[in-house]
């Protein structure tokens, strides 16, 4: 029965990590060539802007990779960030205390949709993609009313603060750093970070380990919410107005980016790292294509391409089965 | 001694049984699971429940875990009410349950699994206590080789069984329900499980062992509950009533045989089934196997020998095998099970695992049959005509063919299973484990129509885990052991020293255990 296993650890963990490690050489290789072909190399100002860009769909894709990972799926990621925007715009000038309760507050309204997605999804038990796309709708409206017209002003100082750079790193880099580090990492150790991964993988053996099914779930919503709110908010800083007309655009962007990124829409396989890494490698393409001089109107094309052939890389394996069956696992 | 520890030693008092449930009922709609129990367990004892699939047990399991709540009825735990609404409530209560249908999470890896509910584990920071326990529980019952960083889903099905057996005592449980937990274990593992079992109820913890192998039940069981139709028929200690009384008992109805009895042997029959030197990446090496018209010709062996993976090979499920096929003495490539279905080769594979390899739970009975006959170019699959035989000499037990499959029990479930692949009319049926799980009566069922269509010149090819079906059912078995056979007993060799012996790779003269001997003693 004892197989022998000759292959050392660090293969181990590529492999049971191989959709991360497939997602980061990628987009090692796409930044590689974007800062080959920018005009200007890799300035601390070119790097700023594309991790500015990166950063808002990466907020992005942590909302809906929190969705993604139970098995369900956010259609109002980008309407939180239109709705959290809008409110940003209100609230994110003036003195410094009232700049600190603003971007509390902005970052608080997106959980507070997050928990009401969840729960309407858990007490409601209709399915996520109904919930979604409904709220959607409301906070979208709720943005217009608060914004019929982009406008409003975001203090510069505060602005600048998020969305340049520390001693030449980028901020949202540290951002970026600090979600996975200070937070992703050692929340998947966590009782509830596992619970989202059972519930995704398999509800019933969730259930019947004794985990609380219900309130998983909530929190799930509940941190998609918190993410679309933080992608708000980083949205406000990089473009200092208020604009209620920013959802679509996003929401199907998040999703692309988590597919992208190794997280399967089925739930329960993926990871937050995953998500940011498809988000950046989206955006690199976007930004690649900008300075390749290809026409503009072909962009779609060649992003759908590109991320049909990610995603075929990231189902190589299944030649590699050898027991048919395996391969439908 | 403290007032506290006082009280706690009081709990504990075996006057006061451990779980009393007191007139419990519970209702599917229409349909009575469980009508009016009475049921107590007792701390220090090994309690076997009994009786065919339907009869409640799983219910009766289903209530004690929390996981579905009884229509009425009343429930104590160490003699206070307690109502059971949740499994956390019911681990909270120490009462531990490893399901039939398994509880792990196929994504997650075996070590994050065990971290799941595991004793003082919350939604904070998981410590990772208790995981020694579990890892000392998986070295003693054979599963030292599972690593605790491979993914369940990566597992094969005992060592899954293993990871659920760890699980479960990890959580320390002062009552653990094993409900059909060692089904795809062999004997020898088994036997380490109901030495750790043993222990368990020896510390003090109640045991409900739900099992359809009778050797099993003789080997660990101190008392005896027997269910029938939703109620509790007796309850009695291991011995007061034999083999014969307690079937009876079960099916309400006398049994004199489990098997039917075997065709005089034919030496001289066709041979439908040939296989030459078949090999697969190691795992099966060189196995050439024979098969005449009218034979049940058996695979036995300890889990993983290469026998599970030369029945898919012979379907052609597996990528680069080596060796030859020849049906009826036509030789032919089966490349897919698509091939292997065609008229001209007619192989029928049932597998392992009905729930999900067999069937497609949430469509109907219907659409499950015509699986099977789609692509035959010779069939119409949509005609129901095809099946009417099959499920008539079936005797499948359902509320209308509309229904899902999973409205069905077990066995009735392996017989649609059954069915779909009888519709082609096989001329070779291949069947991995095809009663592991199911009742004793519909066991006795499928017997009978493995041999009826056996004696109809079907070539049947059976691998099994229970010891009494490769030696009552079979014309000659083959025992695997890393890839290859290594006995090939038919006729009085076929005896369970034998078996035993092949399946552990020693001589027959070998010295066998006592423990070994012991569990075949009703074969």
């Amino acid at each position: 029965m004892v197989r022998p296993r000759g292959k050392s650890h660090m293969l181990d963990y590529m492999r049971s990590n191989r959709r991360e490690v497939i997602a980061g050489v990628v987009l090692i290789v796409l930044l590689a060539t974007y800062i080959g072909t920018h005009p200007r190399g890799a300035s601390t100002y070119v790097m700023t802007i594309w991790a500015n860009q990166c950063l808002i769909l990466g907020l992005a894709a942590c909302a809906q990779f929190f969705a993604v990972v139970v098995r369900g799926i956010d259609l109002s990621v980008g309407a939180v960030m239109a709705l959290t925007n809008c409110i940003g715009s209100y609230l994110l000038d003036g003195s410094a205390f009232g700049m600190a309760f603003g971007m509390v507050a902005v970052v608080a309204a997106g959980a507070l949709c997050g928990l009401l997605n969840g729960l309407i999804i858990v007490f409601g038990r209709i399915q996520p993609i109904v919930v979604t796309l409904a709220t959607a709708s409301i906070f979208i409206g709720l943005a217009l009313l608060l914004r019929p017209t982009p406008g409003g002003a975001v203090n510069y100082d505060l602005a600048d603060g998020a969305t340049l750079d520390v001693l030449g790193i980028p901020t949202a880099l540290i951002i970026t750093g600090l979600v996975v580090f200070a937070f992703w990492l050692p929340f998947r150790r966590t009782g509830l970070g596992l619970g989202l991964y059972a519930l995704g993988s398999s509800e019933q053996a969730a259930f019947q380990s004794g985990i609380d099914t219900r309130f998983i779930r909530l929190a799930a919503f509940t941190l998609a919410g918190l993410f679309g709110g933080l992608a708000g908010l980083f949205y406000s800083f990089v473009t200092t107005t208020g604009d209620a007309g920013i959802a679509a655009g996003f929401t199907l962007n998040s999703i692309a980016a988590v597919v992208l990124g190794g997280v399967l829409l089925r739930g329960g396989v993926g990871t937050l790292v995953g998500a940011l890494a498809g988000a950046f490698i989206l955006k690199t393409i976007a930004s690649l294509m900008f300075f390749s001089g290809i026409p503009s109107l072909a962009q779609p094309l060649f992003e759908g391409l590109i991320l049909a052939i990610a995603i075929a890389i990231g189902g190589a394996d299944v030649l590699r089965a050898r027991n048919k069956l395996e391969v439908f696992a | 001694m403290s007032p506290l520890e006082l009280e706690v030693s009081d709990m504990f008092d075996s006057t006061t049984p451990l779980l009393e449930m007191q007139d419990i009922s519970m209702h599917f709609g229409a349909t009575k699971a469980l009508d009016g129990v009475d049921f107590v367990c007792k701390a220090g004892e090994v309690h076997a429940v009994l009786g065919e699939n339907g009869a409640g047990k799983s219910t009766l399991m289903k209530l004690i875990a929390g996981v579905i709540q009884p229509t009425q009825g009343r429930l104590r735990v160490d003699g206070k009410e307690a109502s059971l609404n949740s499994p956390k409530t019911a681990l909270k209560h120490g009462l531990v349950c490893m399901f039939q249908e398994l509880s792990l999470v196929p994504d997650l890896t075996v070590r994050e699994n065990l971290l799941l509910g595991a004793p003082g584990a919350g939604l904070g920071w998981l410590k990772g206590r208790g995981l020694d326990t579990a890892q000392s529980v998986l070295d003693r019952i054979d599963g030292a080789d599972i690593k605790m960083s491979q993914r369940v889903a990566d597992l094969t099905l005992p060592q899954r069984q293993q990871v659920e057996i760890a699980k479960a005592i990890m959580k320390k449980p002062r009552l653990l329900i094993l409900d059909e937990a060692t089904s795809a274990l062999s004997a020898s593992v088994v036997e380490k499980v109901f030495d750790l079992v043993r222990e368990e109820r020896d510390a003090g913890t109640a045991v409900l062992f739900i099992s359809h192998r009778f050797h099993e039940i003789e080997a660990l069981a101190d008392r005896i509950s027997v269910f029938r139709n939703g109620q509790c028929v007796a309850t009695f200690a291991k011995g007061a009533h034999d083999y014969g009384e307690i079937i009876d008992m079960m099916v309400g109805q006398k049994i004199e045989e489990l098997f039917p009895e075997k065709s005089p042997h034919r030496n001289e029959a066709e041979v439908v089934l040939d296989v030459r030197n078949f090999s697969w990446e190691g795992q099966v090496r060189d196995v050439s196997v024979t098969v005449r018209q009218g034979e049940i010709v058996g695979l036995g062996g300890l889990d993983g020998q290469g026998q599970g993976a030369f029945l898919m090979g012979l379907f052609g499920l597996l990528r680069k095998a080596d060796g030859t096929t020849a049906i009826s003495g036509q030789p032919g490539e089966i490349k897919s099970p698509k091939a292997a279905k065609h008229q001209d080769v007619a192989l029928a594979y049932i597998p392992e695992d009905r729930k999900t390899e067999g069937l497609i739970l949430d469509q109907s009975i219907e659409e499950n049959l015509e699986l099977a006959a789609l692509g035959r170019s010779d069939l119409n699959a949509g005609d129901a005509g095809l099946y009417a035989g099959t499920l008539d000499q079936l005797a499948l037990k359902h509320g209308g063919l509309h229904l899902p499959v999973s409205s069905l029990s077990g066995g009735n479930q392996q017989k649609v299973v059954l069915a779909k692949w009888l519709a082609l009319k096989p001329r070779c049926l291949l069947l991995a484990d095809p009663t592991r799980g199911i009742d004793v009566k519909t066991k006795t069922e499928i017997y009978a129509i493995l041999r009826q269509l056996a004696d109809q010149g079907t070539a049947i090819l059976l691998l099994s885990t229970d010891y009494e079906e490769l030696i009552q059912l079979c014309d000659e078995t083959h025992v695997f052991f890393n890839g290859e056979i290594v006995a090939s007993l038919s006729g009085d060799d076929l005896t369970p020293q034998n078996i035993i012996a092949a399946t552990l790779n020693v001589s027959s003269e070998g010295r066998v255990n006592g423990a070994t001997e012991g569990q075949v003693a009703h074969a």
